[in-house]
C-alpha cells in the first residue's frame, strides 16, 4: 500500500481534537464533557465496561451520532456538521454489518461503486486489499455469509480500508471471536496500522488487547475518560482504583497516614511502606506477580501471614489464593510450590506496590 | 436416537416379518399421511374437474365424454366480451398492486423506524377493520359516497354545491382494491423491513451511500423477500376480486370472478366458466411458481 509513507515524520501531528464532546439520550448522560487529542497515525484504544458509553464517541466520531454538545475537530476544523458518508472515516462494527445480499468482492468494493469509480478499478483495489487481509483471490465471488467467522472479519477490515479513509474506526471487531482467532487477528491488524500508516481508533472492554496493539490507551467510565496515556503508563501508573482494577486481577488494600511515615489498614491491622510518603486516603494496589511466599519475613519491605486457600493452574503460571485475616490475596508464582497446610509469609517491595488515592 | 428408538419399537409390534426390512415409513411420514391425503383430496379433486369441464361440449354437462377447446376459444374470440373482463380484472389487480407497493413502503417504513411506540397504535387501526366483513365495509363507501349520502351532503352543507359522482366507475373499483388490500401489502412488507439490520444501513451510510443509494443498494433488497410475498399475496387476491365491482363500481365493469359466477349460475355453462377458471389459476399459479423460486422463504422467514 501506497501510504506507508504517512508514517514517521507526521507521527506527532495532531489529527482529531475532541472538545467538551457530551451526548445525552433522553436525559441520560452516554457521554460526559469529552476532551482528547488524537495524533495522526496513532493506534488509540478506548477500554471501559459495557454501558461506559465508549459506542456511543465511536459513532460520534463516525458522524452516526452527533454531540449534544462540544465539538470534534479535524485538522482543526469542526466535524459536527459533517454526515457519516462525507467523513474520512470508517467504521468496523462489532457485529461486522457485512451486507447479507453481496459478495465479497461486491462488499469490499461498495465504498468504491457508491463512488461512481469505473468497475475495472474497482476489482483491481478489491483484490488488492483483499492481499493486504489474506484472503485468498478466489473469495472474490463468494457469497459473503458462506464465509467463517475470521473470513468475515477481514472481509469488514478490507471494505473499510477501499476508500482509503484517514480514520478507522474499530467497535469491539474482535469480541465474537475464538481466543486463538482474536490473538492471531489482533497481531494483524497492529501489522495493517504500521504497515499503513492510519489513524486507528479502536474500542474494546479488554484491557488485554488493549495493551497488545495500542500506542495509547484511554479508559473509560461512566462516560467519563478516567486516564489517557501509554499501554505503560495505565499499567504501572493508574490513575484511580477503578483503572487498576480494570487492569486485572489485583490485591487492593484500603489504608490511611498512620502519621509515621506508612500507610495503615485497618482490616489487616498492619502498616506498609509505599514508594511515595502517605499523603491521603487511598488504597495500595499490588499485582498478584508482585507478591511472593518469604522464607522470613524480613525477606520483603511489607509482609503478611495467612494460609493457602487454594491453587488454580494458569499454564505458564501457579496462582495461590491466600487467606489473610478476612481477607484474600492472590499470589501469582511461575512454578508450583507445596506447603504443609501451617501459615505462610507473603510479601512485596514498596517498590512493586502502587498507591492510588480515593 | 428418539426416531430410531421409535422405529425399534414399531418394528416389534408390526411382527417378526417386518423386522429385518424395518418399518414401511418414517413416522414422520405416517403421522402426516392423513393431512397429504385430505389435502390432495381437496385440492386435487376439484381441479381435475375445473379441467375436465373446461374442455367439455360448451353448454353442456358431457364432462369426460366429450373434448374441444371451443370454451378457450370463445374467451380469446375478439366478438365476445368474456375477454375484456380478463383484461379488466388483470389490469385492475396490476395497477392495485403498483399503488399499493408506491402507498405501503413509506407506511411500512415509518412502522418500523419512524413511528416508534406509535407503530403499535397503526397496526391496530389496520388490523381493525379486517374484523368486519368485506361487503359490510364497501357497503359503509356507498353510503359515504352515494347521492345525499355523507360526502355529497357535507359539501351541501358547506359549500351548497354537489359532490362530483364518484361512484360506478372503474376509479372508485380501483379505490376499494386499494383500500381492502392495503394490509396485505404492508405487513409482509413491515417483517421484510424489519428483519433489516440498522448496522447494515449505518455501514453502509459510512462507506459513503448517499439516502438514495442506501435505499436502492440495501434496503430494497434486503426487503425484497417481504414485498414479493406482498405483491404475490396482493396480486393474486385483486385479480379474484369481485365485491368491488359490484358494490362500488355497479356493475360498470364487468370483471373476470364476475364472469365466471355468471357462467356457473345464469348463463349454466359449466364449461366456459372452467375455462376461464384454469386460465386464471395458470396465470397466477405461474406467477407464484415463478416468485417462489426466485425467493428465499427461509430468509423472509429469520431462519438463515
Amino acid at each position: 500500500m501506497s501510504e506507508t509513507a504517512l508514517m514517521g515524520e507526521s507521527r506527532q501531528k495532531l489529527l482529531l481534537d475532541l472538545v467538551g464532546v457530551r451526548k445525552t439520550f433522553d436525559g441520560f448522560n452516554a457521554v460526559e464533557r469529552i476532551d482528547l487529542s488524537v495524533m495522526e497515525g496513532e493506534f488509540f484504544t478506548i477500554v471501559g465496561p459495557s454501558g461506559s458509553g465508549k459506542t456511543t464517541l465511536l459513532r460520534m466520531l463516525a458522524g452516526m451520532d452527533q454531540p449534544s454538545d462540544g465539538a470534534i475537530y479535524l485538522r482543526g476544523e469542526s466535524l459536527n456538521d459533517m454526515p457519516a458518508n462525507k467523513r474520512p472515516t470508517c467504521l468496523v462494527f462489532q457485529s461486522l454489518a457485512l451486507f447479507p445480499h453481496m459478495t465479497v468482492g461486491q462488499n469490499i468494493e461498495f465504498a468504491l461503486k457508491m463512488r461512481k469509480i469505473a468497475p475495472a478499478a474497482r476489482k483491481a483495489r478489491a483484490l488488492e486489499l483483499m492481499r493486504v487481509v489474506r484472503l485468498p483471490e478466489t473469495y472474490y465471488s463468494k457469497n459473503v455469509m458462506k464465509c467463517s467467522g475470521g473470513e468475515k472479519q477481514r472481509v469488514a477490515l478490507a471494505r473499510a480500508f477501499a476508500y482509503d479513509p484517514e480514520i478507522l474506526l474499530f467497535d469491539e471487531p474482535l469480541s465474537a471471536l475464538d481466543y486463538k482467532l482474536r490473538k492471531t487477528l489482533e497481531k494483524e491488524l497492529k501489522d495493517l496500522h504500521r504497515e499503513t500508516g492510519k489513524t486507528f481508533i479502536y474500542i474494546t472492554h479488554s484491557l488485554e488487547e488493549a495493551m497488545v496493539m495500542s500506542d495509547r490507551i484511554g479508559v473509560m467510565r461512566d462516560g467519563r475518560l478516567v486516564q489517557v496515556g501509554t499501554p505503560e503508563e495505565i499499567y504501572t501508573k493508574p490513575s484511580d482504583k477503578f483503572v487498576s482494577e480494570f487492569m486485572g486481577e489485583v490485591n487492593i488494600v484500603q489504608v490511611r497516614p498512620d502519621g509515621a511515615g506508612r500507610y495503615r489498614s485497618e482490616d489487616l491491622a498492619g502498616s506498609f511502606t509505599v514508594n511515595a510518603p502517605p499523603s491521603t486516603d487511598g488504597y495500595v494496589v499490588i499485582r498478584p506477580e508482585f507478591l511472593r511466599f518469604l522464607a522470613s519475613p524480613s525477606d520483603a519491605d511489607n509482609h503478611l501471614t495467612g494460609r493457602v486457600h487454594n491453587e488454580y493452574s494458569l499454564g505458564s503460571r501457579v496462582q495461590y489464593q491466600v487467606r489473610v485475616g478476612e481477607r484474600m490475596f492472590l499470589v501469582e508464582q511461575p512454578r508450583r510450590q507445596s506447603f504443609g497446610g501451617g501459615d505462610v509469609t507473603i510479601g512485596w517491595d514498596a517498590a512493586d506496590a502502587i498507591f492510588v488515592a480515593e | 436416537m428418539k426416531i430410531h428408538a421409535l422405529q425399534i419399537q414399531d418394528a416389534a409390534i408390526s411382527g417378526t416379518a417386518k423386522k429385518s426390512r424395518g418399518p414401511f415409513l418414517t413416522p414422520g411420514a405416517r403421522c402426516a399421511l392423513p393431512v397429504i391425503v385430505l389435502l390432495l383430496l381437496g385440492f386435487a379433486a376439484p381441479l381435475t374437474a375445473v379441467i375436465a369441464y373446461s374442455f367439455a361440449e360448451p353448454h353442456s354437462f358431457n364432462v369426460f365424454s366429450s373434448f374441444t377447446f371451443a370454451n378457450y376459444a370463445e374467451i380469446f374470440n375478439t366478438e365476445n366480451t368474456v375477454w375484456m373482463s380478463f383484461l379488466w380484472s388483470l389490469s385492475l389487480a396490476a395497477v392495485t398492486v403498483l399503488i399499493l407497493s408506491v402507498i405501503a413502503y413509506p407506511i411500512a417504513y415509518g412502522m418500523v423506524y419512524v413511528f416508534g411506540r406509535w407503530s403499535g397504535l397503526v397496526s391496530i387501526l389496520f388490523v381493525f377493520p379486517l374484523f368486519i366483513s368485506e361487503n359490510v365495509r364497501l357497503y359503509g363507501w356507498v353510503l359515504f359516497f352515494i347521492k345525499n349520502g355523507v360526502f355529497d351532503g357535507t359539501l351541501n352543507l358547506l359549500g351548497g354545491s354537489d359532490a362530483p359522482e364518484v361512484l360506478y366507475s372503474p376509479g372508485i373499483i380501483l379505490f376499494g382494491m386499494i383500500y381492502t388490500y392495503l394490509p396485505y401489502m404492508l405487513f409482509p412488507l413491515v417483517l421484510g423491513l424489519s428483519l433489516l439490520p440498522r448496522d447494515v444501513v449505518d455501514a453502509a451510510k459510512d462507506l459513503g451511500a448517499s439516502r438514495y443509494q442506501v435505499w436502492r443498494e440495501i434496503e430494497l433488497p434486503l426487503a425484497m423477500p417481504g414485498f414479493m410475498i406482498g405483491l404475490l399475496l396482493t396480486f393474486v387476491l385483486a385479480v379474484g376480486a369481485i365485491a368491488e365491482s359490484k358494490v362500488l363500481g355497479g356493475q360498470s365493469v364487468i370483471v373476470l370472478t364476475h364472469d365466471i359466477e355468471v357462467s356457473f349460475t345464469y348463463a349454466q355453462n359449466w364449461p366456459l366458466g372452467s375455462a376461464l377458471a384454469v386460465l386464471i389459476t395458470l396465470i397466477t399459479g405461474g406467477l407464484t411458481l415463478f416468485m417462489l423460486f426466485k425467493l428465499d422463504l427461509d430468509r423472509v422467514l429469520g431462519r438463515k
